[in-house]
């Protein structure tokens, strides 16, 4: 059986994982490899990497943690975070990663996605969304710069213009669920993957089981990324696995 | 030494890193002496069948690969590598594969409640007598990202079978010839024991 996907996110600063992590084994949690390994090890099916300080100036510390990554993980990892051109792409695939994910690249520059999806194949192409709740209630619009900027622009329109240019998978955070452990934003989720062929991976405000379990049963997510409560070990991936698999939903176990 | 054949397939560096985790020498490479001396040969491959075939001919590869193939040297598809050992494909229809091994590759039929490609982690069924399943427990998960399936003619040669929507013929083995759909390299533990137990199959014969 096809599985549903669960993904710890890492943020990466200067080459660093950020947030601290509670595997107690590990010689430095601040290590992207060993904390992905470590993950790989806790029943992980994938790893995202959102690297916040990537830009122009140090790409080379970028290439070298996923590099690094690359060299100790053997489940498929995604790197997110200042890729602008098929360069950024091709530099960062060669380097061991599976996917890239893309954000306010995409937003302003739409036509990465095809052209990235034409030379490397949908399947690494990740177009990540960050959306909101209109004020009046309706609906969802995207922002870009990490939030900042309201685009003014439809998140359902957008992922459905993102599948339509290529993107392999949507990466979709509620601004409004991330951080608050109520739960991923359902209505949102399943909007977009009620419209989209691809599949939706769920992001932002995981707290407890039945989170994931809505979110894939009831919104229809492919699969559910959570950050914090796996960096705290608030809850643990193989329980979360497990709860799934109790409640019919094929994981990998 | 285990060569990885270079044709300029994307992805390629995952193989090699999985490799010398293990512990075992290797170059990736399209010398062909090189790869005629090697003790095992992996294909990788990522991307587009025509295109493929079209790169390892204009690199003289397709010779050397039969030539490998004909010695008995220890041969690993992976994914588009498993796909080329064929007679054709249906995504590139007129190219002629490497036609090693008898079979069909087929689009992986339309399907409303399967996503093409098949991305993602699937479980095996395996036939119980692959070497490179040695140690492997039953219904083991590997990951899978492909748009295309392999149909073999000879269901004998077939060592691990997968479903998605359609049966997927995953993994296949006759003599020293093998190969996998799925991505070893990127399949956790298990792909890692099925790439070991590869690496000890290019040992047999070796002092």
């Amino acid at each position: 059986m096809h599985t549903k996907r669960i993904i710890p996110c890492l943020d990466i600063k200067n080459g660093r994982v950020v947030k601290g992590i509670k595997f107690v084994d590990l010689k430095d949690a601040g290590e992207p490899s060993e904390t992905a390994a470590a993950y790989d090890r806790a029943g992980a099916d994938e790893v995202v990497f959102l690297d916040i300080t990537a830009s122009a100036d140090n790409r080379n510390t970028q290439l070298e943690w996923v590099r690094n990554v690359a060299s100790k993980l053997f489940i498929p990892f995604t790197v997110g975070g200042g890729i602008k051109s098929v360069d950024d792409f091709r530099a960062i695939l060669r380097e061991g990663a599976d996917k890239i994910a893309i954000n306010s690249a995409a937003i302003m520059n739409p036509e990465l996605i095809s052209e990235a999806a034409d030379k490397f194949g949908s399947q690494c192409v990740v177009v990540a969304i960050d959306a909101k709740r209109r004020e009046n209630g309706s609906g969802w619009t995207i922002y870009k710069n990490g939030g900042r900027v309201d685009m003014e622009m439809d998140a359902v329109e957008w992922a459905v213009t993102a599948q339509r240019l290529g993107a392999g998978e949507i990466l979709l955070t509620s601004m409004d669920a991330d951080g608050t452990k109520a739960g991923y934003d359902l209505e949102l989720t399943k909007a977009v993957s009620g419209s989209v062929g691809i599949p939706v991976i769920a992001s932002g405000g995981a707290g407890e089981l039945s989170h994931f379990y809505d979110a894939i049963n009831y919104a229809g997510a492919e699969a559910v990324l959570a950050a914090s409560l796996f960096h705290y070990k608030e809850l643990e991936i193989s329980k979360v696995k497990e709860y799934l698999r109790d409640r019919n939903i094929s994981v990998r176990i | 030494m285990i060569s990885i054949i270079d044709y300029d397939a994307g992805n390629i560096k995952s193989v090699e890193k999985a490799i010398k985790y293990l512990g075992s020498d290797v170059l990736i490479t399209r010398d062909a002496d090189t790869i005629l001396s090697s003790n095992g040969i992996i294909l990788p491959g990522v991307g587009a069948f025509g295109d493929a075939m079209n790169r390892l001919s204009e690199y003289g590869l397709t010779a050397v690969i039969k030539e490998a193939v004909a010695r008995d040297i220890p041969f690993l598809g992976i994914c588009l590598g498993l796909q080329l050992l064929f007679d054709e494909s249906e995504e590139s229809p007129g190219v002629k594969g490497l036609s090693l091994l008898k079979g069909k590759i087929k689009r992986i039929p339309d399907n409303e409640n399967l996503k093409i490609p098949h991305i993602g982690w699937n479980d095996l069924k395996l036939s119980g007598n692959g070497r490179l399943f040695d140690g492997i427990p039953e219904n083991p998960y590997v990951y899978f990202v492909h748009s295309y399936y392999l149909e073999a003619e000879d269901e004998s040669i077939v060592k691990a079978s997968a479903e998605y929507g359609v049966k997927i013929h995953a993994s296949v083995e006759k003599g020293k010839l093998f190969a996998c759909q799925f991505h070893p390299e990127k399949s956790s533990d298990v792909g890692l024991r099925i790439l070991s137990n590869f690496i000890n199959l290019t040992k047999d014969g070796e002092e």
